[in-house]
């Protein structure tokens, strides 16, 4: 099931602003499965197809969006680009390395380049230690600096993130949300990493708190020169803080762009339906717009369907989504940097709204139906 | 990542710059100090309000005084914890124990010797064996619960075994063997107990940490690049403590009355070490003609466990007021 996955390194066509091309993190066909329970003595063994097959590039100086609903695989995929897990299988390579199966020994020093920030202020912070103990952390573990000059640092940083220095001694309970995630990012930033993975970095926090640490992550990106992986399952955050975007369900990137370009020619359904379901601050426009409802719930990751994994939701789906997995690759006139995992890709000003699944349908009439649309 | 606008709903959420300006923003301050209060100090602060808990301190600590002045004891009346006194006040006619008087305050023993002198004397092997057993108990335990528990997988399952062995052998048949074989001294006595007793500590750790490592903030150790070792004594141990602090107070007096049990059996101290179970079990067939023989070794062993009972309590509740009876069943 290696379906058209295996882009080059280095893959050029990106096309972005201020973002640069060189891949500093290039994921190929990863895959994770976790074991669930054995049902019954003689039962086949099952898995949560978590990631199921995720090829992605990560260039020096961009943010990555990547964004899904709640149980679609961001969470395990940003723990496999971290080396937190172990793959099933595929490759990671960071900075021209392959990191895939380092020791836990020589993978100390991409530890210090590769950081993450987590989703939970409150779990990701031990309650029983003292901040400033806890953003030293990382200057103790890869023996740098001595004390005195540990708490210098520490306390520089915890002012750059707009922490108070005098609250060195506190504990995570002192703290605030939006705080916490601030010593979280402090943490993260202590080491002057290549890359940061942000898991949901604001999704536990309010959205007036949310905002101010969007732009404290933005104000840092500039200064130390960051990468970023920022994950979300709110695509209207994404979209403000992304240069790139790729769109996740059930373990599978859908469909991959320049943020400009994933909101102006959106060619994935699933895609278009998380778009319509956001809420847009002009009413005319909220009217006019097509709302694309989801039949039917996630199906579970363990038995994920066959062919396309949207196709029992998709009003798109033909016959032959049930039976072939769509590749993810340039479609009708894309930038190469666009690429969408669909074989029936929606077309400029295509109404979704209007489309019925036929799953019955033959292939031929609905080729014809849709190439005469777009050349 | 260019400028963020306000996201969702809320408008001009980000007119605030939290990145200048120290403890800028409204996320509020909820604590005022400089200083964060520590979990310690925090539920020293609630202990030190529970009158039961700290009444059963004082008691602990003039038990540990008279542990520590017990020569002073012997100086004072003249008596030293072994010496056999014959004579009148000393034993009856009879050759019974003799009554407490301006002599001997809390009477004598079948040997004519003074009560009061070796229940001070006594309470020394008391609270050593209570403290070191119970320190050893501890050390072990946490060790191989936190092992077990964080490394899991084959560790897990060898160090889980070791446990339902050691916690399925009949305790006191083993300590008569073993006394046999090697003969009773302060040393076995300890290692016995402890031996015996670390099993159930690494349950309550392992358990735990189970769940600790699950946590993210293990996870955010482990991307940093932290050993095993450093997460689980820096990050895993502190957040286990507090639990392991309530079982030992509350192990302390159980130990207390093991080595009693011990050496009422006759299979602890040999003597004529003064130890409180000695004591008592030498006093068993006096009880009819000589009750202060019996009665001022047991009241100072119920006393004493009492105490430690009630601070165990006190410190249960301190670290956690919400869940009562949670630990300490044993
Ligand atoms: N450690 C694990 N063991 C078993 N299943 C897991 C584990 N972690 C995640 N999963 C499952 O994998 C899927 C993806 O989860 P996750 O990566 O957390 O999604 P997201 O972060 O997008 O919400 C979910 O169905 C989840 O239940
Ligand atoms: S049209 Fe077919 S391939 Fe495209 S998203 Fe729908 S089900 Fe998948
Ligand atoms: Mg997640």
């Amino acid at each position: 099931m290696s379906e058209a996955m295996d882009l080059p390194l280095g893959d050029p066509g990106g096309e972005t602003t201020h973002a640069g091309t060189e891949v500093l993190m290039a994921a190929r066909d990863v895959r994770k499965l976790f074991p669930v329970a054995r049902e019954g003595l003689f039962g086949q063994r099952d898995y949560v197809h978590a990631v199921d097959g995720v090829s992605l590039d990560v260039r020096r100086g961009e943010t990555l969006g990547l964004v899904g609903e709640t149980g679609c695989g961001k969470s395990t995929l940003a723990r496999c680009l971290s080396r937190l897990y172990e793959l099933t299988e595929g490759t990671i390579e960071f900075d021209g390395q392959d990191i895939t199966n380092l020791s836990r020994r020589r993978l100390r020093p991409v530890r210090r380049e590769v950081q993450m920030i987590f989703q939970d202020p409150y779990g990701s912070l031990n309650p029983r230690r003292r901040v400033g103990s806890i953003i030293g952390d990382p200057f103790v573990i890869h023996g740098i600096d001595s004390r005195q000059d540990r708490k210098r640092q520490v306390q520089s940083l915890m002012e750059r993130v707009g922490l108070n220095p005098e609250h060195y001694n506190r504990f995570p309970a002192d703290f605030s949300g939006g705080q916490r995630q601030r010593i979280g990012v402090a943490r993260a930033l202590a080491l002057h990493p290549k890359l940061v993975i942000c898991d949901e970095p604001v999704s536990a926090l309010d959205v007036s708190i949310q905002a101010q640490i969007l732009n404290l992550l933005s104000d840092l990106q500039d200064d130390f020169g960051l990468t970023y992986v920022f994950i979300s399952h709110d695509l209207s955050v994404v979209r403000h803080v992304s240069d790139r975007v790729a769109v996740m369900y059930l373990g599978k990137i859908m469909e991959i762009s320049a943020s400009e370009d994933l909101f102006t020619t959106t060619r994935h359904p699933y895609t278009r339906a998380l778009l319509s379901a956001l809420p847009t601050p002009d009413p005319d426009e909220a009217d006019s717009r097509e709302r694309i409802v989801l039949v039917g719930d996630v199906p579970s990751p363990v038995h994920p369907p066959s062919g396309c994994r949207f196709h029992p939701r998709c009003p798109k789906a033909r016959s032959h989504c049930v039976e072939a997995v769509p590749p993810l690759e340039q479609v009708f006139d894309d930038l190469p940097s666009h690429r969408t995992a669909c074989f029936y890709p929606l077309a400029i000003g295509e109404d979704l709204s209007q489309s019925v699944p036929q799953l019955g349908a033959g292939e031929s009439e609905i080729v014809s139906s849709d190439g005469a649309e777009e050349s | 990542m260019s400028d963020v606008p306000p996201v969702g709903v809320g408008a001009g959420v980000d007119s605030a710059t939290p990145s200048q300006g120290p403890a800028g923003g409204p996320g509020a301050e909820t604590s005022t100090g400089i200083e964060g209060r520590s979990p310690w100090v925090l539920a020293w602060q609630r202990l030190r309000h529970d009158r039961v808990a700290m009444i059963s301190l004082v008691v602990i600590c003039l038990i540990g005084l008279v542990a520590i002045i017990a020569p002073l004891f012997a100086s004072v009346t003249g008596h030293p914890p072994n010496q056999q006194y014959r004579g009148p006040g000393a034993l009856s006619p009879e050759g019974l124990p003799a009554h407490p008087s301006s002599a001997f305050w809390l009477g004598t023993d079948d040997l004519g010797r003074d009560i009061l002198v070796r229940i001070a004397y006594g309470s020394r092997i008391s609270l050593l064996v209570g403290v070191v057993a119970t320190g050893m108990t501890v050390a072990i335990g946490v060790v191989v619960g936190l092992a077990a528990g964080y490394l899991g997988g084959i560790v897990d399952t060898v160090l889980a075994r070791l446990v339902d062995v050691v916690l399925s052998v009949p305790f006191l048949l083993v300590a008569v063997a073993l006394v046999s074989i090697t003969g009773a001294s302060l040393t076995i006595t300890i290692l016995v107990i402890g031996f015996f007793s670390w099993a159930s500590v690494a349950r309550i750790v392992r358990g735990q940490v189970l769940s600790l490592r699950e946590r993210e903030f293990v996870e955010a150790a482990r991307s940093l690049g932290a050993s095993d070792r450093r997460i689980m004594f820096v990050d895993v141990l502190p957040n286990v403590l507090a639990p392991v602090i309530v079982y030992a107070t509350l192990l302390i007096p159980v130990v207390i009355v093991v080595q009693a049990t011990l050496s009422f059996l006759g299979l602890g101290l040999p003597p004529p070490t003064a130890d409180w179970g000695g004591m008592i079990s030498e006093s068993v067939q006096y009880y009819t003609v000589a009750w202060w023989f019996v009665f001022f070794p047991g009241a100072a062993l119920l006393i004493t466990t009492l105490a430690f009972n009630l601070f165990g309590d006190g410190v249960r509740d301190a670290f956690d007021p919400r869940t009562d009876r949670l630990i300490g069943q044993k």
